[in-house]
């Protein structure tokens, strides 16, 4: 039971003069992710026409990888604002909210630098070639 | 977590019927919501056949009419019955609405009539307002000035400036749209949820008020304005036909615009 005021309830812990710029860098993204889709689109189109060569051949020109980067980075960054006001909505368990929070964050990070990395390899021509 | 089921004491049984005289000609049935805190028991819907004959063309006059010739003990809020007082917010139909706007005419078979959603209930009908009036009061809804007003007048708008208050000071705080929205129905605690948000933009949007900063400083927070996420329940639900999520989407605006980016 709590006898705090209605008012102390409501104005609880203040403002935390915060949430403009993830509002603003969800929409800057989801902006980018549009442009980068439409590429990935049409780039998947060319890319599996002419077999697993050619894919690895096509990916290995610099605007090619430079896109998927972009697009890997900018779709990891932009799920896990996602994602982050998904568990904001629902989770009202403090620790569990805490623990997903932080474990969404840093796979999102995991994976994005794991992406980044095979699209480099495959530009650099590094990765192994076959299976 | 979020709750997607009723807990145990909330699920909601059949109740009574009540039918109408043998010789009523026009008769419609209300699916009413009823609970009782004193009763101990889970809420129920009890049905109501209204003789149309009997009563008044509007939800409110079918609700009072069973208050007065069929059940007594049904409890709701009303007061003006003209959609100024904001008191016969109910779920009608599955819409939020006022009672008293809405006519029977415009629904097809048996009328459901529930209090607003996912608000504590008091008793049948009405709602428990106190969170709502709460977060209300804590957006301080009124003017804030240092200047002194001129001595020999009131604090003057021109024609313009008073123009963009309109659709914002016609809001009469009936919690229909509030009351219909899934982000505050999650966040209610943190949320301020449409109407009380669309309050604060009548402030912002006053040329004559002075703290624009210190009401967007309050504004600013993740749970406070930033939950809004668009669904746009508030304006479809609005009895006045305002637009909360217009003034909200100004609010970010306003936030945005004072940021470098």
């Amino acid at each position: 039971m709590s006898l705090r005021s209605p008012l102390a309830k409501a104005r609880n812990h203040g403002s935390a003069r915060d949430g403009v710029h993830h509002w603003w860098n969800q929409r800057l993204s989801a902006i980018v992710l549009i442009a980068l889709t439409v590429w990935l689109v049409l780039a998947i189109e060319v890319a599996a026409s002419g077999g697993f060569a050619a894919s690895r051949a096509w990916l290995a020109l610099p605007w090619n990888t430079v896109f998927a980067i972009l697009f890997t980075l900018s779709a990891f960054y932009h799920g896990q604002l996602g994602l982050q006001v998904v568990i904001e909505d629902y989770i009202h368990t403090r620790w569990l909210e805490v623990t997903l929070q932080i474990t969404v964050k840093l796979l999102a990070l995991l994976l994005s630098v794991m992406g980044t990395l095979a699209i480099l390899r495959i530009a650099f021509g590094v990765a192994p070639l076959a299976g | 977590m979020a709750e997607f089921t009723l807990p145990k004491n909330s699920r909601i049984k059949k109740g009574k019927h009540f039918p109408a005289a043998a010789d009523a000609k026009r008769v419609k049935t209300f699916q009413v919501y009823r609970w009782d805190p004193d009763s101990g028991e889970n809420p129920r819907v009890d049905r109501y056949d209204v003789d149309l004959d009997q009563c008044g063309p509007m939800i409110l006059d079918a609700i009072i009419y069973i208050k007065n010739h069929i059940d007594p003990t049904l409890t709701f809020r009303r007061s003006c019955r003209e959609g100024i007082c904001g008191s016969c917010a109910m779920n009608i139909g599955g819409t939020n609405t006022l009672a008293c706007t809405k006519a029977i005419d415009d629904f097809k078979g048996d009328i459901k009539i529930y209090p607003l959603p996912h608000m504590q209930v008091v008793k049948d009908l009405v709602p428990d307002m106190t969170n709502f009036y709460a977060q209300h009061a804590a957006i301080k809804p009124w003017i804030h000035t240092e200047s002194p007003p001129p001595p020999d007048k009131e604090r003057l708008q021109s024609p313009q400036e008073r123009e963009k208050l309109d659709g914002l000071y016609e809001c009469i705080m009936c919690a229909c749209c509030s009351t219909s929205c899934p982000s505050y129905w999650w966040n209610s605690d943190r949320y301020l949820g449409p109407a009380i948000l669309l309050q604060a933009y009548r402030w912002l949007a006053d040329s004559r008020d002075e703290a624009k900063g210190e009401r967007l400083d309050e504004l600013e927070d993740p749970f406070r304005v930033y939950r809004c996420h668009t669904i746009m329940n508030c304006t479809s639900a609005c009895p006045k036909g305002l637009n909360p999520a217009k003034a909200i989407a100004e609010i970010k605006k306003e936030l945005v615009g004072r940021q470098s980016l």
